[in-house]
């Protein structure tokens, strides 16, 4: 039987862009089904009761929701270039830092991006607090995952072109010279053809995420 | 008639020999196993169960090193109102793990906690052959890895997913469970309502198919996932003076609780309800005085 892979995502969502990067890491042929959340399609619907979100995988007509489940997935169905160690303990701690990004260090990030005033400040020491350990956990090591990219840097890897247009839409600094390793990895992770050659256009997600921020901060 | 002794003899000296030094080691390594305690036993059994397993379905070349490392030192920092702390214990008691039980304070966070647990300082940790693993569904992950028995997860790559969906699911919806003592007025309605959401989820898309548990016949860490939702609920809903699961708007779920509360692991291993009533009570009116 052919194999038969569908993705649902958006243009611009870095959940769906970790599929994608898994997907052509591994050499996996899919079709990619941009959505328009405004305007959910039947489709994305009927295969995302629950969350009606994206991204969404369809394998053989069998639909996977969630980003991590997904990659979780496409991990243990196709055996070549792994994303997760075989050591269950190496595992374990891309798993964990997988769960750190999607848990704490993108929402604290968000919220700088997104309060005002008091709220704004504490999101800002969440952020420093959060990028703090991740840059900890880079030490000795070229990528989260060692040598090789794997699941962790997939997961970060929204940090690599979204972190310079929040800077760029907010005017705030937010990975400075306080995070060498960080900086280094965003460098590194960059340079990787089919990390970059994926990257939503810059130009477009300025004016998203300046739309967004004027939502957010309503001109007085 | 004359039998040749001699010839049957000399051939025989070799393996008279072999067999003589065979006994002494079988004998030796019997004393070295009586003399064990009762926690090596088991992991020795569990090990060499695991080898044979492994040198029979399974070649991976890290074989080796997951044979020998399940038979370490296994401790659990955990709270004994947490639901996320009586998973991971769930999942060890189910597949016979022996492990070191250690209480938490975390009003007064304990030096091992925060050497474990820097980034998040948080239970449940369990710290096997002395590293630490966090995130009690990270925890779960793990403990299927190292100890294969008694397994708590499909085999199936497209059933495994179904399951981490909803452990997932779990994990984000059941903060909306203990916001519901936590607070009052706006938010108390929130919670509830998020609370009630989840539910009606679970009832019209988890537990579809008449199943016993979330993955079929067998108990599994999806059913461990919503065990706050078993027997937390019931007692918060307490807490709160509010009523949320109607049996009758939920008859899958209750059927669940039932099954899942029957599971011999699963009763002998619940907090006390009156000490949790008591707790969180008095949880409860220190954070309204403080608001």
């Amino acid at each position: 039987m052919a194999e038969e892979v569908k993705l649902f995502k958006t243009w611009s969502t870095p959940f769906g862009l970790r599929v994608v990067w898994a997907l052509k890491l591994k050499g996996i042929q899919y079709d990619a089904i941009d959505e328009d959340l405004s305007n959910k399609s039947a489709l994305l619907l009927q295969y995302n009761p629950v969350y009606k979100k994206v991204p969404v995988l369809v394998h053989n007509g069998k639909p996977i929701s969630e980003s991590l489940v997904i990659l979780e997935y496409i991990d243990e169905t196709w055996k070549q270039n792994p994303i997760l160690p075989q050591d269950p303990l190496e595992k374990a701690r891309e798993r964990f830092w997988a769960k750190f990004n999607d848990e704490k260090l993108l929402p604290s990030i968000w919220g700088v991006f997104t309060k005002e005033g008091k709220e704004r400040e504490e999101a800002i020491a969440d952020s420093l607090e959060n990028l703090k350990f991740v840059e900890e956990e880079l030490t000795g090591k070229k990528f989260f995952g060692g040598e090789k990219i794997g699941l962790a840097d997939l997961v970060f890897g929204w940090l690599a072109y979204l972190i310079c247009v929040f800077e760029e839409v907010t005017g705030l600094k937010i990975i400075d010279e306080r995070f060498p390793l960080l900086l280094a990895w965003i460098q590194e992770f960059s340079e990787l053809p089919i990390i970059k050659d994926n990257f939503p256009p810059h130009d477009k997600l300025i004016i998203k995420y300046q739309a967004f921020y004027e939502k957010y901060h309503p001109a007085k | 008639m004359n039998i040749n002794l001699d010839f049957n003899y000399k051939s025989i000296k070799p393996f008279i020999f072999i067999c003589f030094h065979f006994g002494i080691l079988a004998l030796v390594f019997s004393l070295i196993v009586h003399r064990l305690s009762q926690t090596r036993k088991d992991a020795l059994i569990g090990s060499l169960s695991l080898i044979t397993i492994r040198l029979t379905v399974d070649a991976r070349p890290t074989a080796t090193l997951i044979e020998f490392s399940n038979m370490e030192e296994v401790k659990l920092i955990g709270m004994w109102l947490s639901p996320y702390s009586y998973r991971v214990i769930w999942a060890l008691k189910l597949k016979g793990i022996a492990y070191e039980y250690i209480e938490e304070d975390l009003s007064n966070k304990s030096p091992l906690l925060l050497h474990s647990n820097p980034v998040q300082k948080k239970i449940p940790v369990l710290i096997h052959g002395g590293k630490p693993i966090c995130e009690s569904s990270v925890i779960l992950e793990y403990i299927e890895e190292i100890w294969p028995q008694n397994s708590l997860l499909p085999s199936d790559p497209y059933e495994r997913a179904i399951a981490r969906f909803w452990i997932k699911f779990a994990d984000d919806k059941s903060p909306s469970i203990s916001n519901i003592y936590r607070t009052s007025g706006e938010e108390q309605e929130k919670a509830v309502k998020d609370s009630l959401e989840m539910l009606k989820t679970i009832e019209e898309h988890g537990l579809v198919g008449e199943k016993k548990f979330f993955g079929g016949d067998k108990i599994s860490m999806v059913d461990m996932a919503f065990g706050a939702v078993a027997h937390w609920l019931g007692v918060i809903e307490d807490v709160a003076g509010l009523k949320i699961f109607e049996q009758h708007k939920f008859p899958r779920l209750n059927s669940w609780i039932q099954n899942f509360k029957e599971v011999p692991i699963i009763k002998e291993n619940l907090p006390d309800r009156d000490k949790m009533l008591a707790l969180l009570k008095r949880r409860r009116e220190m954070l309204l005085a403080s608001e």
